[in-house]
């Protein structure tokens, strides 16, 4: 009697393509991504269903929020040729010389928020520093001391010196249970420059609000 | 998954014959690419939703010579005025406060689907209606409060981006007809 042999081998897909392809996308996603900075003034935003994104370039990030009881403003300019520019305008108006190292170090600062006298002292310190509460105490914007409207201007000078064709854009990151008033001394800043357009930061809401 | 050999699984007692034994060369990459294609996943869904979402805000020019500020009417019909007070309040009128529309006067609300926004979309339709012209639409006057907090406005703002509104502006002054609602409001 012939006996039917059944056949026991195992069904064995060839992976190795599979696997170069996934490693390739893996690499590639892995290049591109870029590693999240700790914030410096870590805020609440609010969320809204408006699902425009932020751009990457030409950005100016104004950070309202509060940190140890108290108001405080953080600045960030997301191209490193502004924040240079930006620095040399304040070192000139503020009289303040800073070191090559020093503008190097300032060049690779996302965000900061002291005053432009204690400025030099932050950028001594490790960047894992930086980040510990009651290091940076804000950038002053009250009317005796607005340091902050020169650092616009500052930003904006120096967009313009870069041949930058755009217009600067400036965003609002505030805290949701900041009080309006203390947004509203943000936007007046930028509206005594007429910068009347701005964003403002928000998260993503669902769809069933 | 394992693989099943069954080549050399019948060799018989008595053969002596010194077999080479053909170690199989493929590795399961099975796992591998399973945790390939997780990381994957992982870094494509990070890189596409840290980005933060932002919303974009218009101001009118702000004039230093109050004097030169021209005041700007508007027909009373397409107004909804919404004041927004402490602790999430809202106090809403349509048209004037002293001579609101029908069923326009001075109301608390809440933020969301079932607050504010069944009244805005009631408007957002009736009001081009009644003034007959589809360019006159519907007016929100936006009053945040000192007490409101940064929530609220954009939470207003939001529902005139969902409600479509075509016209809306964040007003600062308050008079002190509305001063006295907002105190009796935020009691």
């Amino acid at each position: 009697m012939a006996k039917v042999k059944m056949s026991k081998k195992a069904t064995s897909i060839d992976m190795t393509a599979m696997c170069d392809v996934a490693f390739l996308l893996l690499t590639f996603f892995i290049l591109t991504a870029t590693a999240k900075a700790p914030e410096a003034l870590p805020v609440d935003t609010p969320s809204s269903t408006v699902q425009t994104k932020l751009p990457e370039t030409g950005l100016v990030m104004l950070t309202v929020g509060k940190n140890e009881g108290k108001e405080q403003v953080f600045y960030g300019m997301k191209d490193r040729d502004i924040r240079s520019g930006a620095l040399d305008y304040m070192a000139q108006k503020y009289q303040i010389e800073f070191t090559d190292k020093e503008k190097e170090q300032f060049m690779l600062v996302d965000e900061f928020g002291v005053p432009l006298e204690g400025l030099k002292q932050l950028l001594s310190m490790k960047a894992a520093d930086r980040v510990k509460s009651g290091v940076q105490t804000g950038i002053p914007c009250d009317s005796i001391n607005n340091q902050l409207q020169d650092w616009i201007q500052g930003a904006r000078q120096a967009n313009i010196d870069n041949g930058g064709t755009k217009e600067l854009q400036f965003a609002i990151k505030g805290d949701a249970k900041e009080l309006y008033p203390q947004i509203k001394r943000v936007m007046d800043i930028l509206q005594d420059q007429k910068i009347n357009s701005f964003n403002l930061v928000t998260g993503l809401r669902g769809k069933d609000y | 998954m394992a693989e099943l050999n069954t080549g050399d699984g019948g060799g018989k007692k008595g053969n002596k014959k010194v077999r080479s034994k053909k170690s199989n060369a493929k590795v399961d990459l099975t796992a591998m690419v399973d945790l390939a294609f997780l990381l994957i996943t992982f870094f494509m869904l990070t890189t596409s939703l840290s980005k933060p979402q932002s919303m974009n805000l218009g101001l009118p020019d702000k004039e230093e010579d109050t004097s030169k500020e021209k005041p700007i009417k508007v027909d009373q019909v397409r107004t909804m005025t919404i004041i927004m007070g402490k602790d999430n309040k809202i106090k809403w009128f349509h048209g004037l406060l002293e001579a609101p529309e029908a069923g326009g006067a001075p109301t608390n609300g809440t933020y969301g689907k079932d607050g504010i926004r069944k009244e805005i979309l009631k408007r957002v339709v009736s009001i081009p209606q009644a003034t007959g012209d589809k360019d006159k639409g519907m007016i929100v006057i936006i009053k945040p409060t000192k007490l409101s907090t940064y929530r609220n406005l954009v939470d207003i703002l939001d529902e005139m981006a969902i409600c479509n509104v075509p016209t809306y502006a964040i007003v600062n002054d308050i008079t002190p007809e509305e001063q006295k609602l907002v105190d009796e409001m935020n009691k």
